[in-house]
């Protein structure tokens, strides 16, 4: 497989992924910060897949198992934090709309 | 197009949508849709990583039938799994089941570097060093969070707390970095199982004796750190694994966490460090002053009714309410007094509850709308045009000494200035101390009354009063 992160690339993409992370977060309102932190624990999430191609590439029974263990919890996390965020946003209305 | 290709093109939309649906997650106006397009991401990049089957290892390919049956099972069990609980889950349990998820993630991460670890060939320097840190990182983030999820969930009761606790901690953190450093170089890349296995166990280790003593109201701090913990773990796996989508996901995300868990621990005027390791109130309360005055109680009737004919209320919920399960109660009680005109408002302090933000996701389970809750700096100086400041379950977040006694352990905490209202109403259920163990000032003041019981059964009166009150009328 060729390898794309290469050093000072990988590097780069760290620091622009850091001020976007800081400048998404920076300015919401401290009443999402819960949907905010359960959202965000959604979105690592996608270490799923990063498990699977640990999984599909695994050759001994051992590495099977803690693959399957780590696709298990991967996809635990990106299920559970999707839903429970959803369900907490559909709380938050606003009063105008519910005079509508 | 190739696998190859289409996994790439999956993965970067993947980033993308990430991105643009944290962005929308910071209005309260589109955060809805904001998960939506985040969920999006997840799935398009893990269905294009089904294709991996087409690029597996030559040394895999005799197991690949196997290894892609087990990785559908896994999928499918955990996404129900985690689907059905999250569903059902009643919404009050919230940050335990954020804890618990956000411990998957780390489980996650720690998983991918043990296979990576116990690679066939010897890996190069450059890869180990990440996979070690990242295994530490999320094995930790994982133990953590479960005991978290146990502590918030009731299993665990009391703060655990060893003696010695802190050299312990010192000693096997420093063990890990030995027994990771001895993999690193003393092995050629390929480290034994056994080793790998202790030097897991030991992370894991870590992660559990780190938290166990940590106190509940201190737990907004670690779960938000966790977090940020997990989006690290992942990113770094990204990088040994060469996913670029990993690496962003988890920046991102780690980046967000750090942001946050800064923001609250100076929402308690303390350092992160001084939550992870010391205890809050170990410094000193005996420089406690004498409180002039008395607790004076107050009928539950008499409370409601000065609030019925106050021009504006202010409600200071703190983690009380969310024990009392009150919050549909206090919002009814809401509604009857602005029936008769009265102007009411929520000042939620960002460190209230056990979760940042917790008390408006527990007002907005019971229909309270969000332009209603206020934040500590918008809500702050209007305390002094407030006619009644209701305070109900909040304790610290409302003590005057963190503005004026420079001896008290909360001194410099940013706090709600319930004190400067006309009126002060507290509903509590006993006459003990917060959090902090610091007497509250503020429950002596001469403008201050207690109303002593269950919050619930306390707006049930409060409730029972002001219609009764309508119906004379």
């Amino acid at each position: 497989m060729e390898t794309t992160l290469v050093g000072f690339i990988a590097l780069y993409i760290v620091m622009l992924a850091t001020f976007t992370g800081i400048e998404v977060i920076s300015r919401v309102p401290a009443i999402l910060h819960t949907p905010l932190m359960s959202g965000s624990n959604f979105v690592h999430g996608i270490v799923v897949v990063g498990a699977l191609y640990a999984l599909l590439n695994a050759t001994t029974p051992a590495q099977q198992v803690i693959g399957f263990v780590g696709v298990l919890l991967g996809a635990g996390n990106a299920a559970g934090g999707y839903v429970v965020t959803r369900r907490m946003l559909a709380m938050f209305k606003a009063s105008a709309k519910e005079k509508a | 197009m190739t696998p190859g290709l289409i996994i790439e093109t999956a993965d970067f939309v993947a980033a993308l949508l990430f991105i643009l649906g944290l962005k929308r997650m910071s209005s309260p106006v589109t955060a809805r849709s904001g998960i939506v397009v985040a969920g999006w991401g997840v799935l398009v990049a893990t269905l294009a990583s089904f294709l991996y089957v087409f690029g597996v290892d030559p040394a895999a390919q005799p197991n690949l039938a196997v290894n892609l049956g087990l990785g559908i099972a896994a999928l499918g069990i955990g996404v129900a799994w985690a689907w059905v609980t999250g569903e059902k889950v009643p919404l009050t349990a919230m940050p335990q089941m954020v804890a618990i998820y956000n411990g998957m993630g780390g489980g996650a991460a720690g998983c991918i570097a043990a296979v990576e670890l116990s690679g066939n060939g010897a890996m190069p320097m450059g890869q180990m060093i990440p996979a070690i840190v990242g295994a530490v990182i999320g094995a930790v983030s994982f133990s953590g969070s479960l005991i978290a999820w146990a502590k918030l969930d009731g299993k665990i009761n009391k703060t655990i707390r060893l003696p010695g606790q802190q050299a312990i901690n010192s000693l096997l953190f420093a063990a890990i970095v030995g027994l990771g450093v001895y993999m690193l170089v003393a092995t050629g890349g390929q480290s034994p199982p056994a080793l790998t296995s202790i030097f897991f166990g030991a992370a894991l280790a870590l992660g559990v004796l780190v938290t166990l003593p940590i106190g509940g109201a201190d737990m907004p701090v670690v779960i938000s750190l966790y977090n940020a913990c997990t989006g690290l773990a992942v990113a770094i796996e990204g990088y040994v694994l060469d996913k670029p989508v990993l690496v962003i996901a988890g920046v991102v995300v780690g980046a967000a966490g750090t942001l946050l868990t800064l923001l609250m621990a100076r929402a308690m005027n303390r350092s992160v460090a001084n939550v992870l390791f010391s205890r809050f109130g170990e410094t000193g309360t005996a420089g406690a002053g004498e409180i002039q005055g008395s607790m004076k109680p107050v009928e539950a009737g008499d409370a409601a009714i000065s609030m019925r004919y106050a021009g504006k209320v202010l409600i200071i919920p703190g983690y009380g309410l969310a024990v009392a399960q009150a919050q549909y109660k206090l919002y009814e009680f809401v509604k009857l007094l602005q029936a008769a005109g009265v102007e009411v408002a929520f000042a939620i302090h960002p460190v209230a509850g056990r979760m940042p933000g917790h008390m408006d996701v527990l007002l907005a389970e019971a229909g309270v709308p969000y332009d209603l809750m206020k934040e500590l700096d918008e809500v702050n100086d209007e305390f002094r045009s407030t006619d009644v400041a209701l305070v109900i379950g909040a304790n610290d977040v409302v003590n005057p000494a963190a503005r004026t006694d420079k001896s008290s352990p909360i001194y410099g905490m940013p706090i709600l200035n319930a004190d400067h209202a006309h009126q002060v109403y507290v509903i509590k259920r006993g006459q003990g101390k917060g959090y902090s163990g610091v007497e509250n000032e503020l429950f002596y003041a001469d403008n201050c009354n207690m109303v002593y019981g269950d919050a619930q059964a306390v707006l049930v009166k409060f409730i029972a009063a002001i219609k009764e009150l309508g119906a004379a009328a």
